[in-house]
């Protein structure tokens, strides 16, 4: 029988390099995900902190074409390198979207909890689970490619022609980006398949899809939005390929091409992205919330159904990111009243969390507080959205630091809360020990105030005028830099510390022998294993009674 | 055993494909960058044949797994819903170009106010002289190859199925090279470029993708013939042709829907 060979007791577990390198284990490649994503995400932070510390003061002290420089250089002697800045931002954003959020929340977590949660004993196709994976590890080296050599790429995260094909005769970078975004890409591909197959045909006897856990269903409708959106990014940039190396003019206007259309194409992407990215953070908060509420989570279903809308309304509002472009009226118009639709599942899940919380006895552990502050800041990223949903508004807004503070109040403070919920969450239950309660709640408290302060005052600046994407700016916009750039010490200062306690726990952390160490509203399926579980779980499959704790709802 | 699986779930033994393939994978595009700026073609080659010797492994040891009992109906299932998800994703590959395609044909730049841009003039095909023969050869193997797989389902003769598949292989062969004989034609004999235009570029690309997804779907037979002669396949169980089947429609509709908008109604 071909699968005797894994089918050893707990002590006899394969070595390093077969546990690590040719896994075939959901849980195991739902770690390497997680770590992976730590990393990137670290080197990614660095970048920002580097580009906090330029915007720190008017002028430009640190990035000079004389060389990139740790300490501030004295007035004259630096020559601003424009382009280096261009590196930093597409570096942090391509890094940022396709290669530490997704991973984390979609291929660590999904992989991890969500056959656990429906009670299948791995996934559906194990082996390719694993080539996801090792394929994000070879996008993320092109990634790197794409900032270290050649000077690095410079067009933004969103590639727009032609500011992303003018340097093709002399730079490798782009050509590296676009790559990585195509291997990327082929991964959240495959484990989107994988995802969608385990989910529907996998669940554990008598689990319909009402009865889904609500993070399950979150990564499956994340599972089709990347299904269906990133095969269509990659036809964009292999236009931009093309264009760039084979002479066609897709988006070249000299050969009838169109700009325009690489953004439009870009956009249906996208937009499906920014729910990609936020979809999977719904789901923890969901269980989070119910779990410290003491609670079951109010209004199951709608809570599905709005996942669901959110997931089909994202296709259809792509070009709100182009207001102005040059659009008909009626384009705008549509766009702008398909883009406020979305606020009303949105504002069924924030109003079922709250419900969720009214008359429970709340408790505030440390994924709690980080699910409170989701809900608080992701909300307030919510009601800018609504403003810049708005075509007219937008034609002040575009292109400002206003943008740049929205979107990271949905994501830097929305999904990434959302990861270090899910983090405290499930800690003890992936390695078998408890972070420090206190370590816990200092770390929110400081990223909650760095991240706040990074971003808040990046409101004001955009109201004011203060254009996104540029290394300098006039003396007035001075003091709201200042601000923010403290605030993102703040924020960075927290992130070590972070890293400092996961390595702690990891080695020093509290063992915790309870399976369901956060009460009994902690009732999913991942609950009845031991921690951390074992290699193979659910060798028998779990009965109703394991699962099914609230038959009436 | 200390731990027996009790459930009809395929769980597999440690593999080394996946990073050999992800590494094969870094080292072909890492090498087809530098190739594109001009190095030599060396480093994509060995990346791709990496990448080609994980491909054949791979599903070489899918075939042995398949043959040992594994793929029970469960898992039947799943490798059907896997397969069609890949579709899917392949469809909307192809919404990407006929995006561009279709932006092109209904709003072309030189409608637009202080354009200066001025479509070129060049050689019209005819669509329904050789792309229209094209279009029936392609439908022809497709109705073969349903063919092979009635033969199949039905519990006739292998020699209908070994047929029907060689006819729709053959048929896909032909279809190739007439392609590959018209993009001589037209960049040889005629005054067609490859790119240049929005119009070429288009042409070329969109066609060229679904003359990759030809090859492709071709060899997908062809291993499915092979194993038509081994034996492989029973009337219950043929995960491997029916996605090869579904695969070689998925072809077909995509030239269809070519063949109406580049051919008829583009040029």
């Amino acid at each position: 029988m071909a699968d005797a060979a894994i089918q050893q007791p707990e002590h006899d577990r394969p070595g390093f390099f077969t546990r690590w390198f040719m896994s075939t284990n959901h849980k195991d490649i739902g770690i390497l995900y997680l770590f992976t994503a730590g990393v990137v995400g670290l080197i990614s932070v660095i970048f920002t902190v580097y580009m906090r510390m330029e915007l720190m003061e008017p002028g430009v002290q640190y990035m000079c074409t004389e060389g990139a420089r740790l300490t501030a250089a004295a007035a004259g002697e630096c020559t601003p390198d424009g382009h280096l800045w261009n590196v930093m931002i597409t570096g942090h954003g391509v890094l940022m979207m396709f290669f530490v959020v997704i991973p984390a929340l979609f291929g660590g977590f999904g992989n991890y909890f969500m056959p656990l949660m429906i009670g299948a004993p791995d996934m559906a196709f194990p082996r390719l689970n694993n080539l996801s994976y090792w394929l994000y590890v070879a996008g993320t080296a092109l990634a790197f490619c794409a900032v270290f050599i050649d000077g690095g790429a410079g067009p933004g995260w969103t590639f727009y022609p032609p500011l992303s094909w003018q340097d093709a005769p002399t730079s490798r970078a782009v050509d590296f980006a676009i790559f990585a975004i195509h291997v990327s890409g082929a991964s959240s591909i495959l484990g989107s398949i994988n995802i969608i197959t385990t989910f529907l045909n996998m669940r554990a006897p008598g689990m319909t899809l009402h009865k889904v856990p609500l993070f399950a269903w979150s990564i499956f409708v994340t599972a089709w939005l990347l299904l269906l959106s990133l095969p269509v990014l990659a036809g964009a940039i292999t236009m931009l390929l093309t264009d760039r190396n084979f002479g066609t003019t897709f988006f070249d206007v000299a050969g009838g091409g169109d700009p325009v259309l690489f953004q439009h194409i870009f956009w249906f992407f996208g937009h499906p992205e920014v729910y990609i990215v936020i979809l999977p953070a719904f789901g923890v908060i969901s269980h989070v919330v119910a779990t410290f509420s003491r609670k079951p989570i109010f209004g199951y279903l709608p809570m599905v159904y709005a996942l669901v809308a959110i997931g089909g309304l994202g296709f259809v509002v792509w070009a709100h990111h182009m207001y102005t472009v040059g659009m008909t009226l009626t384009q705008q118009a549509y766009f702008m009243v398909a883009t406020m639709v979305i606020a009303v599942p949105t504002g069924i899940k924030i109003f079922s969390w709250v419900a969720t919380m009214w008359q429970g006895s709340i408790t505030f552990e440390t994924p709690m507080l980080f699910a409170i502050g989701f809900i608080f800041l992701f909300t307030l990223g919510g009601v800018t959205g609504i403003m810049l949903s708005q075509a007219g508004i937008d034609r002040a807004y575009h292109d400002t630091y206003f943008v740049v503070a929205h979107f990271h109040y949905v994501m830097s403070l929305g999904a990434v809360f959302g990861i270090f919920a899910a983090i405290y969450y499930w800690f003890a239950k992936m390695s078998g020990r408890q972070y420090p309660e206190w370590a816990g709640k200092l770390h929110f408290w400081l990223f909650f105030i760095g991240a706040n302060l990074t971003f808040f005052p990046q409101h004001f600046l955009g109201r004011q005028g203060m254009p996104r994407r540029y290394i300098d700016y006039p003396d007035a916009f001075a003091l709201w830099n200042y601000v923010s750039s403290i605030g993102a010490f703040i924020s960075f200062a927290s992130f070590l510390f972070f890293i400092g306690v996961v390595f702690y726990a990891l080695r020093f952390g509290r063992k915790v022998e309870e399976k369901a160490y956060w009460g009994e509203h902690a009732d999913t399926l991942e609950w009845t294993l031991p921690n951390p579980p074992p290699e193979h779980t659910f060798e028998t499959l779990p009965t109703r009674e394991e699962w099914d704790r609230s038959p009436g709802h | 055993m200390a731990h027996t699986k009790n459930h009809d779930y395929h769980i597999l033994p440690p593999s080394i494909w996946p990073f050999m393939a992800a590494a094969g994978a870094f080292a072909m595009l890492f090498g087809a960058v530098n190739w594109m700026h001009g190095s030599g073609p060396w480093l994509f080659l060995m990346g791709l044949a990496a990448v080609l010797y994980v491909m054949y492994g791979w599903w070489a040891d899918v075939i042995v797994e398949s043959n040992a009992g594994d793929h029970t109906p469960v898992v039947r299932i799943g490798l059907k819903y896997g397969f069609i998800m890949f579709i899917m994703s392949e469809v909307m590959f192809f919404v990407a170009w006929f995006w561009a395609f279709f932006k092109h044909a209904i709003y072309p730049m030189n409608m637009y106010e202080a354009s200066t841009y001025v479509p070129p003039e060049f050689y019209q095909v005819d669509a329904f002289h050789l792309p229209l023969i094209n279009t029936l050869i392609l439908l022809l193997s497709g109705c073969a190859v349903t063919w092979a797989h009635h033969a199949l389902v039905h519990n006739e003769s292998r020699k209908d199925v070994e047929w029907g598949l060689l006819i729709g292989i053959v048929l896909g062969l032909i279809f190739t090279g007439l392609q590959a004989y018209e993009y001589w034609y037209l960049l040889v004999g005629q005054d067609w470029t490859f790119g240049g235009d929005k119009f070429f570029s288009t042409f070329f690309l969109a066609t060229g993708f679904h003359g990759v997804h030809v090859i492709i779907g071709t060899i997908f037979l062809f291993i499915c013939y092979l194993r038509v002669r081994q034996g492989h396949f029973t009337a219950e169980k043929h995960i491997g042709f029916e996605a090869a089947a579904w695969y070689w429609h998925f072809v077909d509709v995509v030239w269809l829907f070519l063949f109406a908008a580049v051919y008829i109604w583009g040029i």
